[in-house]
């Protein structure tokens, strides 16, 4: 800020204090829920510091989920939405970066077609076209397996859209270079293309870890069988219906271990993050 | 090190002619400087002998080899571009050593070359950098590095010099210099700065609009410009093209507005064409009223210190040609009438509709 008056910066802080508080609100409630028994938290009004039932908790849902709801144990479940999360921002980066290679280096017919092809199905999200991409993951026999879990989440635009336009402010003059010290396509694509988009891959394997994590719809759809849940599928299978009859412990518990991974990918990746952003120098 | 030979080639673009129809044969070990206005295709030129771009008729050889089909990496050569292209994740090192690792060479081959190119330009203490923590001068002579280890026939340069401030690139214009004297290796070298051409070249190839304008030494080019083109483009600031027709018995130009310039050597043959005459504003000198060839009113004057550039036009009414004179600050009066002569051998007379050199 440029003006330094000593009320205006009480009020900034004031306001950031207010609103950071309002988004970690939940949160804490979710984390004070988690540490009491069953009773407790049934209370009206219910305890708003936190118990001494947190390693019990715990433990529990990750032996052996809920005991009214779901009992499919949420360490299965982590591994499965780990393995999700992962497949998927590797397998897309993988696929996009190639195409994208190819559509920015390599001239051939139908180049801009192809292009646009691949731009247009940014307007249709795993959701819209969400029954027919059952039915031919269903009739591939894939529902209840990790196949069946990624691959429609690989295939995407967004990430060849942002390799292509990163490609695109590579210098010609670099590949040219690279032509004259006697590189072939692939040779400058290891060498020179996937070292420098190195900080577009960290902010895309961010963003994409976190959306395939997140995924709700497409793995209720898919999973029937306990042990392909992932711990988004895991929370809901738990609510059984009925205030009484569900243990918001034992789910609030689920849902802070289910936030733990996102957080960690976005703490530990910040600064890669950030300049894969932000970054200009070629 | 090769000659290389440029026949008679063509390159257009779709329905846009580049380049029309360029001869040249550069010999070996020789230094020479493509230059001319921006878009006359003397970067498309060099990209054809690089093998950057394809050639559309005609033929490029380097040493004995047409060149036409071969990849840029088999045709044995090294380029420096404009914004010097280096691999902005690599060392210095590993810019520099990176032809030659794809080449296949063994590490130790290797390493003495790049450590001798280092040597060389001076970047021995930078070869653990990468390109973003160099300055400029050090980013283009990394360029220059990545150029020599490869140990190529023939330099191709793309103006090389142009991204870097007006001190430091004469500096590297000396090291160029220095280092072509040292390798003795062919080299093709683009720019549109007159003066670069000037002082690196052994022969300079004046282009404008995709054809070859002139062919020839620096000095040659500057003392006998074969067509005005020539004449404006090379010296700074250009040389005077006063229009006119060649009356009195081949003894003086005269144009409309009462324009009498008096020659200083008769042209009889020419009498009564129309023509350019041509001066070099460092040529004029000043004289008595009586003796004066031709004296322009006086419009405004540019002091650089010792010289003075005086800008004025002939005839009175402001109508005639306008020109300029380098000449001594001493010799300049603030304004009115400034009278001048020249040499005979400072005399150039061109042709106004080919723009061609008319010879005595």
């Amino acid at each position: 800020m440029v003006e330094r008056r000593p009320l205006l910066t009480f009020v900034a802080h004031a306001v950031l204090i207010i609103g950071a508080a309002i988004v970690a609100f939940p949160i804490y409630i979710t984390f004070v829920a988690s540490t009491h028994s069953f009773q407790d938290i049934m209370q009206v009004p219910m305890p708003l510091l936190p118990g001494e039932h947190f390693l019990e908790n715990y433990k529990q849902v990750l032996i052996g989920g809920t005991t009214t709801g779901s009992r499919a144990a949420v360490d299965r479940m982590l591994l499965n939405s780990l393995i999700m999360a992962l497949v998927v921002p590797i397998g897309k980066m993988s696929i996009s970066i190639l195409s994208a290679f190819a559509i920015v280096y390599f001239r051939f017919p139908l180049r801009n077609f192809f292009f646009w092809m691949i731009f247009v199905t940014l307007m249709l999200p795993v959701e819209v076209r969400i029954i027919p991409t059952f039915q031919v993951i269903a009739g591939l026999g894939m529902l209840n397996t990790f196949a069946g879990l990624t691959l429609p989440l690989i295939a995407s635009a967004t990430a060849t859209f942002l390799f292509r336009q990163f490609f695109m402010t590579i210098p010609d003059e670099l590949a040219e270079a690279a032509r004259m010290d006697g590189a072939g396509p692939m040779r400058f694509f290891w060498d020179v293309a996937v070292p420098l988009s190195k900080t577009s891959m960290a902010a895309l394997f961010v963003i994409q870890f976190i959306y395939g994590w997140n995924q709700y719809l497409w793995p209720l759809l898919i999973t029937t069988d306990e042990t392909m849940y992932t711990a988004v599928i895991g929370i809901k299978r738990m609510i059984v219906g009925g205030d009484a009859a569900n243990e918001w412990n034992l789910i609030m518990a689920t849902a802070m271990l289910a936030m733990l991974p996102p957080a960690l990918v976005v703490l530990l990746m910040q600064k890669w993050f950030v300049k894969g952003l932000v970054e200009t120098e070629k | 090190m090769a000659a290389v030979s440029i026949r008679n080639v063509f390159k257009s673009f779709g329905a846009v002619k580049v380049i029309q129809g360029i001869s040249m044969d550069i010999k070996d070990g020789e230094f020479v400087v493509m230059v001319g206005p921006s878009g006359c295709g003397k970067s498309t030129l060099l990209r054809m002998v690089a093998g950057l771009e394809s050639i559309s008729a005609g033929e490029i050889a380097i040493g004995e080899r047409v060149v036409n089909d071969l990849e840029p990496k088999d045709r044995d050569i090294a380029m420096v571009f404009q914004n010097y292209a280096l691999y902005p994740h690599m060392t210095v090192y590993n810019n520099m050593a990176y032809g030659l690792k794809i080449q296949g060479r063994p590490k130790e081959d290797i390493d003495k070359r790049v450590q001798r190119a280092a040597e060389i330009l001076e970047l021995s203490k930078f070869l653990a950098r990468r390109p973003r923590e160099l300055s400029g001068g050090q980013r283009q002579r990394v360029a220059m590095g990545r150029a020599i280890v490869r140990e190529p026939k023939v330099f191709l340069f793309d103006e090389p010099l142009s991204n870097l401030d007006a001190k430091l690139r004469v500096q590297m214009r000396s090291e160029l210099q220095s280092l072509h004297q040292r390798l003795k290796t062919t080299t093709l070298y683009v720019t549109h700065d007159q003066v670069e051409a000037m002082t690196l070249a052994h022969r300079m190839l004046v282009m404008n609009a995709g054809k070859t304008e002139q062919i020839g030494a620096p000095l040659e080019v500057y003392s006998k410009p074969a067509t005005a083109f020539v004449a404006a483009f090379i010296g700074s600031p250009p040389m005077n093209l006063i229009p006119g027709r060649i009356a009195d018995g081949g003894k003086s130009l005269a144009s409309d507005g009462d324009i009498h310039v008096r020659l200083p050597e008769a042209r009889a043959s020419l009498e009564g064409r129309n023509v350019l005459l041509g001066v070099r504003p460092e040529h004029f000198e000043t004289c008595e009223p009586g003796a004066a060839m031709l004296s322009p009113d006086i419009d405004f004057i540019e002091l650089l210190g010792s010289d003075s550039l005086v800008y004025g036009h002939l005839g009175a009414d402001k109508s005639g040609a306008r020109m300029a004179a380098r000449l001594h600050t001493s010799m300049v009066a603030k304004e009115g009438n400034l009278p001048l002569r020249f040499s005979p051998q400072h005399m150039h007379l061109f042709d106004p509709e080919s723009g061609k050199r008319l010879e005595a």
